[in-house]
């Protein structure tokens, strides 16, 4: 993998207007943003703030009303064409009539990888998410974490460098999430993808990324950009530290003065 | 057998309170004739007369079953008097026409998710092609199609085919837009083109829905082909024999008639229900 100058995301002046029955709804202001390669970034504020807006745009399924977006140099549509992310959605979103590995081949078939290939690709995103020899059990067979790391391997099968997941463990018990943490920080570590990640937890938020925003919402806007100075290699005990308490001390700063302007 | 005890019981009472309606219902007749013959007969008397009549107003169960088993087994199968005879004829023209009408109704469910025009254009007729009785349609579908030629098989499972394509219609439109918005959007970042996402989500999404419908749309075809047998004049088909047995005041024929429209429809629902268990297990939809 080269490293690239461009950046792989970069928001300049971005605005998203939903034009609804009760009239118009301003669910991105003025987004400035630039993610580098191998970034981990979390969105972080409170509900209808514009994090899963922002990162439907990333991904082509929303599309700005004004300023200027970029994936990897590219606009999203083409950034898509080209498999440039995959996408985890907060519900694993597993097809019922399909076995694990059926679910993690459907993207593979849909973009015409060949049988040998998407067997071996199978293979190996299971390995990557711990869930070696599930390949052949049914969605309901799994338990809902199990699931999410399905749903993960399944947006890593066709090696799109870009991931996006939205509250990918948002209905997961806490000891669990703990857990999907520390993996996922792993499997970054490993693949060396750019992360795209939204969350409504503090710790969680502090403990994954590189870069933290906070988003503030009505409209939904940045309110503060954390570049985090904790190193790569993350134990789970590091959120006991002090530069780990004062960044999530920061954030929270951040999401107050975002409350305090909207009264 | 906590779940038998129930059903036994609610069979008994049905049954019980048969035998009593046909024990009221039939001794008017029995008192009737006793009068004529200027006999006087008690109601101890006349009560096992009311259950043996030939033409009762209402046939005892025993009487029913009896006349079924022997127009069952006891004739050979190719007998006019056999309802193995009458009950094949009205089974081809029920299959013909659930063939028919859940062909139709998966085409035109496919037709309306697709297209804005058919979604708003197709529907209302479907509706509105069910509030029409279908004892006023039939007749007219059998002439016509006696004038064009056509008689037999064909005209029974047209109007079969009438009746059951609208649940299957119903049903596969629900169930091809069963996916939400979130699955859509999946196959959205894969760049999947309608027909993968047709065959790959809709599609499978829609089998339980599909099944569903098919049982009713099942039920629906041997009403259509029962129906479709009573303007022919009654030649052949359960319809024939209930016409028949209506026109001789055969009320026992009529009866057996009906029991074994009832047994080959519920036949037919569990054989549907069955190939539900088999393909939704095999897909891993149920446990
Ligand atoms: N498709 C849509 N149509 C209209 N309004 C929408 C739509 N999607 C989101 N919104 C609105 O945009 C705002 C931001 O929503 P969202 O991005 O989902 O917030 P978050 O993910 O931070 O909770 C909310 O006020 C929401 O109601
Ligand atoms: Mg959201």
């Amino acid at each position: 993998m080269t490293t690239k100058a461009a950046p792989v995301i970069e928001a300049k002046g971005l605005d998203l207007v939903f034009q609804t029955a009760d009239g118009p709804v301003h669910a991105l202001r003025d987004v400035n943003l630039t993610v580098n390669k191998g970034d981990f970034v979390s969105f972080i504020g409170p509900s209808g703030c514009g994090k899963t807006t922002f990162l439907r745009c990333v991904a082509a399924l929303e599309h700005p009303t004004g300023g200027s977006l970029t994936v990897n140099g590219m606009t999203p549509d083409q950034a898509r064409q080209a498999r440039a992310y995959g996408y985890v959605f907060q519900a694993a979103g597993l097809y019922p009539w399909r076995t694990i590995a059926g679910n993690i081949r459907l993207p593979l078939e849909i973009m015409g990888f060949s049988k040998a290939e998407q067997a071996e690709r199978v293979e190996r995103v299971l390995d990557l998410v711990e869930l070696a020899g599930f390949g052949k059990k049914f969605p309901w067979q799994l338990s809902g974490g199990m699931q999410q790391r399905a749903s993960i391997a399944r947006a890593l099968a066709f090696d799109a460098d870009i991931l996006l997941m939205d509250e990918p463990f948002g209905a997961l018990d806490e000891i669990v999430r703990d857990r999907l943490n520390e993996e996922l920080l792993k499997l970054w570590a490993r693949t060396e993808k750019t992360i795209g990640f939204v969350t409504h937890s503090i710790p969680e938020a502090v403990y994954l990324s590189t870069k933290i925003v906070v988003m503030s919402p009505r409209p939904g806007r940045i309110t503060d950009i954390i570049d985090s100075p904790l190193p790569k290699e993350r134990p789970l005990d590091i959120r006991d530290s002090r530069e780990f308490i004062e960044i999530a001390h920061r954030v929270r700063e951040g999401l107050r003065a975002g409350h305090g302007d909207e009264v | 057998m906590n779940r038998i005890l129930p059903v036994l019981t609610v069979i008994a009472a049905i049954v019980a309170l048969w035998y009593a309606a046909a024990v009221w219902m039939n001794r008017a007749w029995v008192y009737d004739q006793a009068a004529r013959d200027g006999a006087e007969v008690s109601f101890l008397q006349a009560l096992p007369q009311t259950m043996t009549l030939e033409r009762p107003v209402l046939p005892a169960p025993h009487q029913v079953v009896a006349e079924l088993v022997k127009s069952t087994f006891g004739m050979k199968v190719t007998s006019k008097k056999s309802l193995v005879y009458h009950g094949w004829v009205t089974l081809s023209a029920t299959l013909l026409g659930f063939a028919i009408g859940t062909g139709a109704g998966i085409l035109l469910a496919v037709g309306i998710i697709h297209n804005r025009a058919m979604d708003l254009s197709v529907m209302p007729w479907a509706i509105a092609s069910q509030t029409i009785p279908i004892l006023a349609i039939a007749p007219m579908i059998i002439v016509v199609l006696n004038s064009v030629g056509v008689q037999g098989l064909v005209p029974k499972a047209i109007i079969s085919a009438y009746l059951s394509f609208f649940p299957v219609v119903v049903g596969m439109v629900k169930g091809l837009r069963s996916p939400d918005a979130m699955q859509l959007d999946l196959l959205k970042t894969y760049n999947a083109t309608g027909a993968e996402t047709f065959g790959k989500l809709r599609l499978p999404s829609s089998m339980p829905y599909l099944f569903t419908s098919l049982k009713v749309g099942i039920a629906a075809s041997l009403v259509g082909a029962i129906v479709g047998e009573l303007p022919t004049g009654a030649v052949a088909g359960l319809g024939a024999r209930l016409l028949s047995g209506s026109y001789y005041g055969q009320t026992v024929q009529i009866w057996a008639a009906l029991f074994a429209a009832a047994l080959v429809a519920a036949a037919l629902v569990a054989i549907v229900g069955l190939i539900e268990r088999r393909v939704l297990v095999r897909m891993g939809m149920a446990r």
